[in-house]
This record gives structure tokens, C-alpha cells and sequence, in this order.
């Protein structure tokens, strides 16, 4: 197994907001500034790699019809860590995700790695793989957060970048911002690492 | 020689009429009430027109530009677009608020989808919803005809109805157009020519603005308990007749079927009333065509026509 390889491919080649736009809900939802962002980022990195190393590890132990609910009990426990290792340790954060937090439990891009990769193969693999998406989300997310603070706030990460007479676009840190910003960054990203050409389909 | 034969497909009939013809109409009509506009409203309305149009020209030959595309700026739509989304701005707005807005509308409502004919949402209702939401404050900030921008703010028709009737301005100045408002959007009578000269040059149909309008006056005849004069402050009022003739028959955006039209029209009628009434805004013009303008692929769906020789014998 080459870790290396595995990290890329979760935070290039395969990233899971970026290119497989898995996560959706907390992708458009939490950016609205580059902090929320990362802290949502982090804290669903963090589930993932608990969330992989335990369904590796139960592999063998689970049956196969009754896998994704098993799957869902292991999440959902590791959310609720995270839940109130938040509250406890980063109230603000907690504050501004809100309800957001417990709902990761439903982030598809943590079942859909337990489905495809942890069930299927060692932990140390899998914690590499859980590692190398959940940079590659983090990475995504706090990168929407600061294009939508950048020109729905005026500032990237709580600091302001522009003068008093800055009039920020206030749709880029409200729901239709989200939408606008995520197009656009997979379009950019799209021509620059894919040599995207209409002529030739992709 | 001339009488030389000529193998090629139907049809065979060639109409002089272009893009840019129709284009060229679709301007013609709307400057009765851009003049209007500058003439209520200042010479500063008319910088706010002439930002948008020169933003939206040049953001649509830049694209073109970059992307390595055919430059069409000469077919004159991005010209409308502009002209349409300056004359739908308030005259007192800040002068970069025009240049976002026809950036927005030709960049994220028109070329990212392809260019003219592939928008499925009216490029300048895109940038005008976009401003709106961005400025609020700036996007409803209304002058009276005549004063100096920026000076006292003043109500719109629309805003008074609802919250203090008795200062309603009469509804002839709604009919002129002497009231608060859009630059392009208070003078109900030019617009209303206008909207004659695009239908008489076929370049609109009758249907959506008249399935439109009508469906606005019933609702507010029913609502208003028979009160013509209530009803005709909703239909003469907000942006209503420029919506109704100018953006909501936009080609790309609307349905083609002469039923699907009607459809459309009645159902963009029916949410700007809902919003008018219903809701915390006084217009709702712009976001029940921006609606509509999604709903027209499904529209035409189920009002295609049947095609000839098709379907099962009749029993």
C-alpha cells in the first residue's frame, strides 16, 4: 500500500468535496466563513478516522446484511464524542455549527468510505485513507470558506482586509453564495489540474 | 448567373430577420421608458444605464476573449441585458453597483451556461437578484421624480398600499410614471407601448405578457373586493409591465409552446401576488420570473404538441 499515493488521492485526485461532492449539506451549509470551514472540516476528519479504524477493525465481525447499520452505531458514537469534546473545548465553534455537528452522522462521505474502503481492508490503510479525506474536506472546505468570507464579509479568517468603504457582497455568505462559490472553485479546479477542453467532451 | 439550381434542404424561404434585428427591436421598445426614466429621474439614472450596458458589453467580449470563443457582442443582447438590469436598478445606486451587477448577470447568469440561447434563467434578473441580495439597503433606497439622488428616500406605490393607503400617490402618475421607483420601471404607458411595437413586429407574442398582467388584475380585482382602482395599483405599480413584456418573454428562458406560455404567465402572476401580498417584500416581480424561468423546461414537457403521424388510432 502506498500511503503517499492514498493521501493524494484523497486530497487531489479524488477530493471529496471537490471532485466526488460527496458532503454537500455541511459543504454549502457551514461555509459561511473560513473558520467554520476548518472547524468543520477538522472535526469530521476527526470522526472519519475514528469512524474507519473501528468498522477495519469489525470487519470481520459484522455481518454483511446488517453492515450499515452497524456502520451508522460506530458513527454516530464517534459524532457524539465530537459532540461534546466541542461543547467542552471549543464552545464558540460549537455555537456557530450548531446543528450541523450532530448531523454529520449522516455525512455520506463517512459511510461511503466505511462502505468502500474501511470494510474492505486493514486499519492502518484505513486510517491512512480516512486521513487523506478528511485533509482533502478540510482542505475544500475552509478554501469555500474564505472565497465566501473574502467577499460576503470582507475578511478571511475574522480578520478585515479591506477599508470601512468596503461594501461586502452579502449574498456570498447566504445559501445562494454557497451554490455560486462551489461552481465556480470546481470549474477553476476543473481547468487547472484536468486541462478541461469543451471540444473533446472532458 | 441567377437561375442556377440550388440542391439544398429545407427550408428554403430565408427571413432577413436576424439576432441582431430582433435584438435592435427589443431596444427600440424599451427607449421610450429609459427615456422616461432620465427624464424623472436625472441625468444620473443615465449613467447608471449607460454603466450597465458598457459593463455587461465588455464582461460578455472578455469572456469570449479568454475562452477562446467567436466574439458576438455585435448580436446586441448583451447590450439588452445591461440596458434591461440598468433600468431596473434604483437611480440613486452607487455607480459600481450597475458594473457587478451586469458582470453578475453576463458571467454567472448568461456565459457560464453557454452564452445567448443557453441561459435558463434571464441573465438580468440573475444580476438583479444577485444585488439585491448583496445591497439590500442600497437596492431599495427610492428617490421621488425630480428630487436629487440621494437626498430624502421616498415610498413606491407598492410599499405604500400595503402600510399607509391614504398616501397613495393617484394612479395617473403610476400610468406616467411620476412616482418613486426603478429607473426603467414607473412609466407604465411607454413600456406599455413598447411591449405594442415588440408584439406588432413579432418579436414577442401576446401570451405571457397578457396571461401575466391578467392573471396580476384578477387576483388583485378578487382580493381588493372589486376595488378597480386597488387592482390597477398592482398592475400599473412595481416593476410588473417591464417584467411582464420585456424579461419574462426572454426566448432562452420561457417556454416555446403557445400553451406552455400561457401556463407560464399565469403562474408567474400567481407568485408575484402571493409574494405582493403574502410576504414581508412589497414587489415580487423578479423572483416569480426567476421561478418560472425554472420551471420552463417543465412546462414544455408537458405541453409539447403531438407530433403528426404519432400516437395510437383513435377508437
Amino acid at each position: 500500500m502506498d500511503y503517499i499515493k492514498a493521501l493524494k488521492n484523497g486530497v487531489l485526485d479524488e477530493n471529496p468535496a471537490f471532485v466526488q461532492l460527496l458532503g454537500m449539506c455541511p459543504t454549502l451549509a457551514v461555509t459561511t466563513s473560513a473558520i467554520n470551514g476548518m472547524g468543520m472540516g477538522a472535526a469530521t476528519t476527526a470522526v472519519l478516522l475514528g469512524s474507519n479504524l473501528v468498522i477495519s477493525l469489525l470487519r470481520k465481525v459484522i455481518p454483511d446484511k446488517i453492515r450499515i447499520p452497524a456502520f451508522i452505531v460506530v458513527i454516530a458514537t464517534f459524532v457524539t464524542i465530537i459532540d461534546m469534546f466541542m461543547n467542552a473545548f471549543a464552545y464558540d465553534l460549537y455555537r456557530s455549527l450548531g446543528l450541523f455537528i450532530p448531523l454529520i452522522v449522516v455525512n455520506c462521505l463517512i459511510l461511503g468510505r466505511a462502505e468502500s474502503f474501511a470494510s474492505k481492508n486493514a486499519p492502518l490503510p484505513s486510517i491512512v485513507d480516512g486521513l487523506g479525506m478528511g485533509v482533502g474536506f478540510t482542505l475544500a472546505l475552509t478554501i469555500l470558506g474564505m472565497v465566501r468570507e473574502l467577499f460576503g464579509a470582507g475578511s478571511i479568517f475574522g480578520f478585515s482586509l479591506f477599508g470601512e468603504a468596503f461594501k461586502p457582497a452579502l449574498v456570498m455568505i447566504l445559501p445562494p453564495g454557497a451554490f455560486i462559490a462551489l461552481g465556480l472553485l470546481i470549474a477553476l479546479i476543473n481547468v487547472v489540474t484536468r486541462k478541461h477542453d469543451p471540444k473533446k467532451g472532458v | 448567373m441567377n437561375n442556377r439550381l440550388v440542391a439544398t434542404s429545407s427550408p428554403h424561404i430565408v427571413s432577413k430577420e436576424t439576432t441582431t434585428t430582433v435584438m435592435l427591436d427589443v431596444i427600440i421598445a424599451l427607449v421610450p421608458a429609459a427615456i422616461a426614466g432620465m427624464y424623472y429621474f436625472g441625468i444620473s439614472s443615465a449613467l447608471v444605464m449607460a454603466l450597465a450596458v458598457g459593463s455587461a458589453v465588455g464582461t460578455e467580449a472578455a469572456i469570449q476573449k479568454i475562452t477562446k470563443q467567436k466574439v458576438t457582442i455585435n448580436d446586441l443582447s448583451a447590450v439588452i441585458t445591461g440596458l434591461l438590469l440598468g433600468m431596473n436598478l434604483p437611480p440613486s445606486v452607487p455607480w459600481w453597483m450597475p458594473i457587478i451587477g451586469s458582470f453578475v448577470a453576463i458571467s454567472i447568469g448568461k456565459q457560464v451556461f453557454g452564452g445567448i440561447g443557453n441561459n435558463f434563467i434571464n441573465p438580468a434578473l440573475a444580476g438583479r437578484a444577485f444585488l439585491v441580495a448583496s445591497w439590500p439597503v442600497e437596492m431599495t433606497f427610492w428617490v421621488n421624480p425630480g428630487a436629487a439622488p440621494d437626498t430624502v428616500a421616498a415610498a413606491t406605490p407598492l410599499g405604500l398600499i400595503n402600510t399607509s393607503p391614504e398616501s397613495l400617490q393617484p394612479l395617473s402618475d403610476l400610468i406616467l410614471g411620476r412616482i418613486p421607483g426603478c429607473i426603467g420601471e414607473t412609466s407604465a404607458l411607454l413600456l406599455l407601448v413598447g411591449g405594442g411595437y415588440l408584439i406588432y413586429r413579432k418579436v414577442i407574442t401576446w401570451r405571457i405578457p397578457v396571461a401575466y398582467i391578467g392573471t396580476v388584475a384578477v387576483i388583485a380585482l378578487v382580493y381588493g373586493g372589486f376595488d378597480f382602482t386597488y387592482a390597477g395599483y398592482h398592475v400599473f405599480g412595481g416593476g410588473l409591465m417591464l417584467g411582464a413584456i420585456f424579461m419574462a418573454t426572454d426566448y432562452s428562458s420561457s417556454p416555446v409552446t403557445a400553451r406552455g406560455k400561457i401556463i407560464y404567465g399565469i403562474g408567474a402572476g400567481l407568485l408575484t401576488m402571493l409574494i405582493r401580498l403574502f410576504s414581508t417584500l412589497p414587489e415580487g416581480v423578479t423572483y416569480s420570473i426567476l421561478f418560472m424561468n425554472v420551471a420552463a423546461p417543465l412546462i414544455e414537457k408537458y405541453t409539447a404538441p403531438r407530433v403528426f403521424g404519432t400516437g395510437g388510432v383513435k377508437k
